[in-house]
C-alpha cells in the first residue's frame, strides 16, 4: 500500500463549505497525511473543472486513489466517479468526504470544531481509501414488461405511455375498477371539465390496450429482486364471477335483493347491492360479489343472481388466484386517502347532519351521483339557503397534518361556484390562506369573487347547532374568528362543507417495506431528491406518480406519471443497467463450513454445497448488507468495498488526532477477532 | 471542574446508507445544528456492525460509539437492524464486564425523514459521555494533549497488540 499515491480536492462549495470551514487548512495539512500525493482546495469540485482538475492529475500526477471532500455521497459520489472513470481509474478507487452536510452545515456555529472534524472525516477517508480495490459494476438485462400499481389517474397515464410506446405492462389495482379518486368528482377546477368526461375515454383505453394487462380486484403480495430483474406476486382475490363468460349486462345487481350503503365509490351517500359494478363507466365492465354483505355467504340461500345471469358467469365457489410474473420496472401511483373528518369532534362531521365531506359533496353535486346532481341538505330535498365552507380540515394543522393538502383551496372554490351555479345560496369559504398557485389559478379566485361568495380569513373554532342568537335556529352555527376585521363571528348556515386533507394510504408504510423504499414523516413515499428527481427512489427501477408521493392536482399528478413512465422507458430502451458491485464473497479455500452466515442472509442468498462442504454466495440475489460478513467467525466473507480492513482503516483515520502513536503503560489490551 | 467542561467527547458513529446516514444528510440540509462530537463512519446496514468495529473505536481514543440503523421493522435489508440489536446487547454486556459504562456504547433509530432525531441523539448521547468523562482507554488523552496523531501510530498499536 505504500506506493499509492493519493489526490485529496477539499470543495468549498461556495460558502457553504469554505463559510464555516477553513478549506484551505485542511487542504494543507492533508498533504502530510499517509500516502498523500496531492492535496488542494476548489471552489466548486462538481464544476467541470474541478472535475477536470481530479482528471488531469490521475493522468499526469499517477493518482491511483482519490479523495474528494464535499457534499454527500448521495449527492455527487457518481459524478467523481464517473470522472476517475474518464480518466482511466477504476471508479471504486474513489472515497467521498462528507464534509458539508454532516460538517459545515451542522456546526455552523462553531467553525474551528467544524474545522477539526472535517479534518477527522478527511484523515478516515485518505486512510480508507487506500484500501479500496478496482470493482466491476455488475451489468444486468432489464425485463421489458413494467408493473404500475395504483389505477388511478397517475397510473392510468404511466400504463399509457409506457404502452403505447410498444411495451408491456401489468396494471395492478385493489378495487374492482380503475379510475380511483378522479372517477368520483364532478368538475375540475379551474377549467370546470366534467371529470368524467375526460377520464373515461383514458380508462377505456386501458382495458383495451394490447400492452396492458388489466389486473383489477389484485393486490401486490410479494416483490423480490433488483432493477431489470423483479419477481412479483400478485393475488387476484376472487370476483365470484367468470370474467369469460360475465357481459356485463347488468342482470345480476339488478336482481340483488341485498342494499348496502356505498362508501367507497358514493362516499356514504348512496346504497350499492351486495354483487355490483362500483360505476356505469367501470373498467373493466365486470361486476364482484361482496362476500361481506352478500346474502349467500351470510344464509347459504338467496342465489338471485345466479339464477337470473344469461350466461352462467357468477361462480359462488371461486377462490382467489395467486400469480407471479417477472418485471423490469416497478411504478408506484397507490394515490391517497381522505382525512377521516370525525377526527375533528369540534366541526360535528358525523353528528351534525348536515356537514359535509368534500368527498360527499363531490358525489352529491355529480349528475351520476345519488342526489343527480342537487345540491340538498341531508334530508334529500330542502335546498340550503346558505353554506360554509371550511378550508384545511386535517391539514395545517399540527394536531392531524402539519403540510398543507394543496388541493382543497382551489377544490374549495370549484365548489363556492357549483353552488352559486345551482342554487341561490349564500357562499362562505372560511380560509387560513387562499392558495392559488399555479396556471389560470388566482383567476379562478377572483371570479368567484366576483360572483360573491364571501372569504371570511380565520380558522373556524368550531360548528354547532346551539343557538345562542336570534336567527340561529335549526341553523348550523360556524364559530370563526375573523382575523381581517378582528373580531369572533357567529354565521348561521344550512350546510357545512369540511374540506377534507389528502392522507397518505393507511397502508402506505407497510406498502414502502414491501417495495424497500422510504416513507416521510407524514407517510408519503421517499423521492430520490426532492428537486432534481421527485420520481425516482431509494431503490433502483422502483419509481412513485401522484399523490403517493405527497399532495398535489390533477395535471402535476398527470406530469408524474408521465415522467415516470419516461424514466422507465430510458431503462428499457437502454436493455441493461449498472448495479453497484457491493456484493459478498466467501473464500472457499478457507470457509470452514459451519454454516453460521447460511440463515443469516434474508434473502437466501447463500448457498451451502454438500459436496465441497463450503457456503457460496448467488451474487445475483446478494444485496450487500453485509451481515454475514459481519458474522463469519472465520472472517473470510468480504463485503465489496465495505472490507473489515477498509472499515478499520476508517477508524483509524477519523480517530487520527487521539494519539495513539504509543501504548502507555496502563492501557487495557482487548483482543480483536483476527 | 473546569476542564471537564472543556471536555469535548469524541464519538465514532456507525451509520447504515439508507436511513440514518440520510438523517445526518437532512440535519445538514436543514440546517439543524449538534455537537461537533460525531465522526461518523457509512456502512450499508447496522447488520454489518461487526463488534470488533466498536472496540477498535473505543481502543482508537473514542469515548463513546453511536450506532444507527434504520427502525425496528424498517431494514432496507429487511432484518439487518435486529441483528445489530441482538450483537450490541452482547457487547455492551462484555464492555460492561471490562467496566464501560453502558452509556458508551448506543444503539439508535433515525428514518431517513428524522434528521431531527438523528441531531438531537448526537446532542443527547455527548451530554451523557460528556458527564461520564474521558474514557482513557489506550491512554488516549496523554497523546491528545501534545497533538502528534498520526495514522501510522494507531496501525503501529494495532501490531503490537496482535503480535
Amino acid at each position: 500500500m505504500a506506493e499509492e499515491k493519493v489526490g485529496v480536492y477539499i470543495c468549498h462549495c461556495g460558502h457553504n463549505i469554505a463559510g464555516t470551514v477553513d478549506v484551505e487548512a485542511v487542504a494543507e495539512w492533508a498533504k502530510d497525511l499517509p500516502n498523500v500525493e496531492v492535496s488542494t482546495d476548489y471552489k466548486f469540485m462538481c464544476s467541470s473543472l474541478g472535475q477536470e482538475l481530479v482528471e488531469e492529475d490521475i493522468r499526469e500526477k499517477g493518482l491511483t486513489r482519490v479523495v474528494v471532500a464535499a457534499c454527500s455521497p448521495h449527492m455527487h459520489e457518481p459524478t467523481f466517479r464517473k470522472a476517475c472513470e474518464r480518466a482511466g481509474l477504476n471508479p471504486y478507487l474513489f472515497e467521498m468526504a462528507n464534509i458539508r452536510e454532516h460538517a459545515s452545515w451542522v456546526h455552523a456555529d462553531d467553525p474551528d470544531a467544524a474545522t477539526e472534524k472535517t479534518k477527522a472525516i478527511v484523515a478516515g477517508a485518505v486512510s480508507r481509501v487506500v484500501h479500496h480495490e478496482p470493482l466491476d459494476t455488475l451489468v444486468v438485462p432489464v425485463n421489458e414488461k413494467t408493473m404500475v400499481v395504483g389505477g388511478g389517474i397517475a397510473g392510468i397515464n404511466t400504463a399509457l405511455e409506457i404502452a403505447n410506446a410498444g411495451y408491456p405492462v401489468v396494471l395492478v389495482e385493489r378495487e374492482p375498477s380503475i379510475g380511483g379518486h378522479m372517477a368520483q368528482f364532478d368538475k375540475t377546477f379551474p377549467t370546470l371539465d366534467c371529470s368524467a368526461c375526460i377520464l373515461t375515454p383514458k380508462m377505456f383505453d386501458v382495458g383495451n390496450h394490447p400492452n396492458i394487462e388489466l389486473m383489477t380486484y389484485s393486490e401486490v403480495e410479494n416483490v423480490e429482486g433488483y432493477v431489470g430483474n423483479f419477481t412479483v406476486t400478485i393475488r387476484q382475490k376472487a370476483r365470484k364471477i367468470n370474467i369469460e363468460d360475465c357481459t356485463g349486462c347488468g342482470d345480476c345487481w339488478e336482481r340483488c335483493p341485498k342494499k348496502v350503503v356505498d362508501t367507497d365509490y358514493e362516499a356514504g351517500l348512496g346504497y350499492r347491492t351486495a354483487v355490483y359494478r362500483p360505476f356505469p363507466q367501470a373498467v373493466p365492465k365486470y361486476p364482484v360479489i361482496d362476500v361481506e354483505t352478500c346474502i349467500y355467504y351470510d344464509t347459504g340461500k338467496c342465489r338471485a343472481c345466479e339464477k337470473f345471469c344469461p350466461t352462467g358467469a357468477i361462480n359462488f365457489e371461486q377462490e382467489d388466484e395467486v400469480v407471479m410474473t417477472k418485471v423490469g420496472n416497478i411504478v408506484l401511483a397507490t394515490g391517497y386517502d381522505l382525512f377521516d373528518c370525525r377526527r375533528i369532534p369540534q366541526y360535528g362531521f358525523g353528528r351534525l347532519a348536515n356537514v359535509f365531506s368534500s368527498l360527499e359533496f363531490e358525489r352529491m353535486t355529480n349528475a351520476s351521483g345519488p342526489t343527480g346532481g342537487k345540491i340538498v341538505l341531508r334530508d334529500g330535498v330542502t335546498e340550503p339557503e346558505s353554506v360554509a365552507i371550511i378550508h384545511c380540515v386535517g391539514s395545517r394543522d399540527k394536531n392531524y397534518n402539519e403540510y398543507c393538502s394543496g388541493i382543497c383551496c382551489m377544490a374549495a372554490l370549484k365548489f363556492a361556484h357549483l353552488i352559486h351555479e345551482k342554487t341561490n345560496a349564500e357562499v362562505y369559504n372560511c380560509y387560513i390562506d387562499m392558495r392559488s398557485a399555479f396556471k389560470d389559478y388566482e383567476e379562478f379566485y377572483n371570479r368567484l369573487m366576483e360572483e360573491g361568495t364571501h372569504f371570511i380569513r380565520g380558522r373556524v373554532a368550531e360548528v354547532t347547532d346551539a343557538a345562542r342568537m336570534p336567527g340561529e335556529e335549526g341553523k348550523l352555527i360556524v364559530q370563526v374568528e375573523d382575523t381581517l376585521i378582528g373580531k369572533q363571528r357567529r354565521v348561521p348556515v344550512d350546510m357545512v362543507i369540511l374540506m377534507a386533507a389528502m392522507e397518505p394510504r393507511w397502508d402506505s408504510v407497510e406498502v414502502s417495506h414491501q417495495f424497500g423504499i422510504g416513507c416521510s414523516a407524514a407517510g408519503f413515499f421517499t423521492e430520490k431528491h426532492p428537486k432534481l428527481d421527485p420520481i425516482a427512489t431509494m431503490s433502483d427501477g422502483v419509481f412513485i406518480a401522484g399523490v403517493a408521493q405527497g399532495p398535489k392536482d390533477i395535471p402535476l399528478t398527470v406530469g408524474q406519471g408521465a415522467a415516470a413512465a419516461a424514466r422507465v422507458l430510458t431503462l428499457i430502451t437502454t436493455g441493461e443497467v449498472e448495479m453497484e458491485p457491493v456484493r459478498a464473497t466467501i473464500d472457499e479455500a478457507r470457509c470452514s463450513g459451519c454454516r453460521i452466515c447460511n440463515n443469516l442472509c434474508p434473502y437466501g442468498a447463500i448457498d451451502f454445497l454438500e459436496e465441497e462442504a463450503v457456503s457460496r454466495v448467488n451474487p445475483a440475489l446478494c444485496k450487500g448488507c453485509g451481515t454475514c460478513v459481519a458474522a463469519c467467525p472465520s472472517q473470510i466473507i468480504t463485503g465489496a468495498h465495505f472490507s473489515y480492513e477498509q472499515i478499520m482503516a476508517e477508524i483509524e483515520g477519523v480517530l487520527w488526532d487521539m494519539g495513539n502513536g504509543q501504548l502507555v503503560p496502563d492501557a487495557q489490551p482487548v483482543t480483536e477477532s483476527a | 471542574m473546569s476542564d471537564l467542561q472543556e471536555f469535548q467527547p469524541v464519538i465514532v458513529g456507525f451509520l447504515c446508507n439508507w436511513c440514518s446516514y440520510r438523517a445526518a444528510d437532512l440535519a445538514g440540509t436543514s440546517r439543524m445544528g449538534y455537537p461537533a462530537t460525531l465522526r461518523d463512519i457509512r456502512i450499508m446496514c447496522t447488520g454489518r456492525l461487526d463488534p470488533a468495529f466498536v472496540l477498535k473505536a473505543l481502543r482508537g481514543g473514542a469515548d463513546g460509539v453511536l450506532i444507527m440503523g434504520c427502525h425496528p421493522g424498517q431494514c432496507h435489508y429487511e432484518e439487518g437492524n435486529y441483528k445489530a440489536l441482538r450483537r450490541v446487547a452482547l457487547l455492551k454486556r462484555t464492555l460492561a464486564q471490562l467496566g464501560v459504562e453502558p452509556e458508551r456504547v448506543q444503539l439508535g433509530w433515525a428514518s431517513a425523514a428524522e434528521g431531527v432525531v438523528f441531531a438531537e441523539k448526537v446532542a443527547e448521547m455527548t451530554e451523557q459521555i460528556r458527564a461520564l468523562g474521558p474514557l482513557r482507554w489506550g491512554g488516549n488523552l496523554a497523546d491528545k494533549a501534545n497533538g502528534n496523531g498520526t495514522l501510522a501510530g494507531v496501525a503501529a498499536m494495532d501490531e503490537e497488540v496482535v503480535s
